[in-house]
């Protein structure tokens, strides 16, 4: 047993670390109030190349492990939630089921573009009518000559708005229930493929968060990504691997909020004395800290489990993002009570941690879903 | 070209809460975190920069215990292409004249065109390697260099003096420039090429490789301790046009602007 990083994933952390304090925290409440989707933050991530930390050298990635990811999810997610997510999503959820399901020519077509930045990814599950109970989606494709036309709409699609690739799974058999989705890599280009209605978020605001139209959307029949009949498949195992990344995203906003409690509590004074002083301050750091070290453990335990190769790990990955969005809830809330009113105002970041923080609780499967996952795993 | 790059691990305590340790000697160093020394870090991005420009090698070279390895590495993975570590182990306490001497006798055996280190170390703020080596290897040296020209065989180089003047010179190869913060922008090192730099050996030396013994040790430290809170605040009375005229006189007078 060895909890120490490796070495190239400690300079991974710095190096993320030090771009997170130099480059996003000083824009990241800027950004959060517009809501403008921050390309200068994802160029400079992508430069580094962050935006294909997982995929392989050979693909024009980084080639690192999901301990690695999940750590400079961590890092940028401390300063700034929105950038965290949109480099998580352009990772586990564009380009590790490309490089997961797709084959060799997909992966050499569509990873490089991922990986560089140059275009940004994103996937496309949930639907008006259909989030957690992800085999109700009513988005068809059918199969005409040489493509598959694709109808239906999507909503609440990260990085939707501007993305250049998408992971979109549609029916392609409505019959064979959830063996009948299919998953298709989608150009933002492709006729018949529109952008709805942009969503104006709580938090992680700068996310491009979009709903997309398929109306006969013409996608070449070589973007079938894995089999036909393969998508929900695909897209329950994706999630594993996407959870960890908001689980991680998590412990970075928690940890974030928790420094700045911390380092408020020293400066600011109340009854003649500063605020780390009255054991009731102390009480809430003490929780938060512990709630944080327990959330992170379980999330590399997760990306452990992935990076050994381990088939299943839906449990270890629905147990890390559960117990971390929790956390981060948790913590944000108490950052703000630390702060008392300053924290309720602007000038601090806090409050925009506390808005970033619920989302964790609901998307990439609502904390009611993590706790279905381990429960089945367990009693199956 | 081929540059040599000293560089120092030291820890960060610009926003940090610094404790004199119990020996009155040194701070509390468990909590801090540590990095390059700032100035050594504009040193090594403006040797990468000459070499990108003018091709040759980077190594670097710093003094101190294997924990100083991921600091070097870092400087491996921003495109250094050797570096040597020198143990620091069995050389006891060292100051300005002691590093330097480590230095100039591991350096004197390596082939250079120039030497790079940063103007000031910010954990003891002495200023007195670069220009120590420089002497004891007996080559010309310019401190808080902003500017490096490289001609053949000569370099072009400018430095800060004080009240904002600029000093340009032009010094024989092979020299040492101290180099000032700002001269460039230092890069991030690339995920690549740290995943390449975790990989590559870095060279460790000790005491007897390089055949030093017992650095000469000129100066000991007595004790450290915060300076007495002062009790003196000018506090500026009159009219805005009258205050700012006097806050610019003080500021002008204390080197700020």
């Amino acid at each position: 047993m060895d909890f120490d990083l490796t070495t190239d994933q400690r300079m991974l952390q710095k190096m993320v670390r030090e771009i997170a304090t130099k480059e996003l925290e000083p824009v990241a409440s800027e950004i959060d109030q517009s809501g403008e989707f921050p390309w200068e933050n994802i160029k400079k991530l992508a430069k580094q190349g962050l935006l294909g930390v997982i995929v392989p050298e050979k693909y024009g990635g980084a080639g690192f492990d999901f301990i690695s990811l999940a750590i400079a999810i961590e890092e940028i997610s401390k300063v700034c939630a929105t950038t965290g997510v949109i480099v998580a999503v352009n990772n586990s959820l564009a380009a590790y089921p490309i490089y997961q399901f797709g084959n060799e020519e997909q992966r050499k077509k569509w990873l490089p573009l991922l990986a560089s930045g140059e275009k940004l990814g994103a996937i496309a599950i949930t639907e008006p009518n259909a989030g957690s109970d992800v085999a109700s989606m009513e988005t068809t494709a059918r199969l005409e000559g040489d493509y598959w036309v694709l109808n239906g709409t999507k909503r609440f699609i990260t990085n939707g708005g501007e993305a250049g690739i998408y992971v979109v799974f549609a029916y392609t058999n409505k019959e064979l229930q959830h063996r009948g989705i299919s998953a298709f890599i989608v150009e933002r280009e492709t006729p018949g493929f529109s952008l709805g209605k942009h969503e104006d978020l709580m938090g992680i605001r700068a996310t491009a968060n979009c709903e997309l139209i398929f109306e006969d959307a013409k996608i070449p029949k070589d973007n079938l990504l894995g089999e036909e009949g393969q998508g929900f498949k695909i897209c329950m195992h994706t999630l594993d691997v996407s959870r960890i990344d908001i689980g991680a995203q998590a412990v970075g906003l928690a940890q974030g909020a928790l420094d700045a409690a911390i380092s408020y509590a020293k400066e600011r004074k109340a009854f003649g004395k500063p605020l780390s002083e009255f054991e009731m301050i102390q009480s809430m750091i003490a929780e938060m800290a512990t709630q944080i070290q327990a959330a992170r453990l379980l999330v590399y335990y997760a990306a452990y489990c992935k990076d050994k190769g381990m088939s299943r790990f839906s449990k270890e990955a629905s147990m890390g993002k559960w117990f971390a969005s929790e956390a981060a809830v948790n913590a944000t809330k108490m950052a703000v009570q630390i702060y008392g009113g300053y924290g309720y105002t602007k000038d601090y970041p806090v409050e925009r941690f506390y808005r970033d923080a619920k989302i964790m609780e609901l998307y990439e499967g609502t904390s009611e879903i993590q706790k279905i996952v381990i429960a089945r795993s367990l009693l199956k | 070209m081929d540059i040599v790059v000293c560089i120092k691990r030291v820890p960060e305590t610009a926003e940090a809460e610094i404790k004199v340790d119990s020996s009155g000697k040194d701070i509390l160093k468990e909590r801090l975190t540590f990095d390059i020394n700032e100035s050594d870090n504009y040193a090594l991005e403006e040797a990468i920069l000459l070499k990108e420009k003018r091709g040759g090698t980077v190594t670097l070279i710093s003094v101190g215990p294997p924990e100083c390895e991921d600091t070097i590495r870092m400087g491996l993975a921003k495109g250094a292409d050797q570096a040597i570590r020198v143990s620091n182990e069995g050389f006891g306490e060292l100051d300005g004249f002691a590093t330097a001497e480590i230095l100039k006798n591991t350096i004197q055996d390596l082939s250079y065109d120039l030497i790079l280190t940063g103007c000031m170390a910010t954990d003891d703020g002495y200023s007195q390697v670069g220009p120590t080596l420089a002497e004891l290897l007996g080559i010309p040296h310019a401190v808080l260099v902003t500017k490096v020209d490289l001609q053949d065989g000569n370099a072009r180089v400018e430095r800060e003096l004080e009240g904002g003047l600029l000093e340009a010179l032009e010094i024989k190869l092979p020299a040492l420039f101290a180099i000032q913060t700002g001269i460039n922008e230092p890069r991030y090192a690339s995920l690549i090429a740290i995943r390449r730099a975790a990989a590559k050996e870095i060279k460790v030396l000790n005491a007897q490789a390089i055949g030093l013994e017992r650095p000469t040790l000129r100066t000991r430290v007595e004790n450290l301790f915060p300076p007495p809170v002062g009790k003196r605040a000018e506090i500026l009375k009159g009219g805005a046009e009258e205050t700012s005229k006097r806050l610019a006189q003080i500021y002008k007078s204390k080197g700020i602007i």
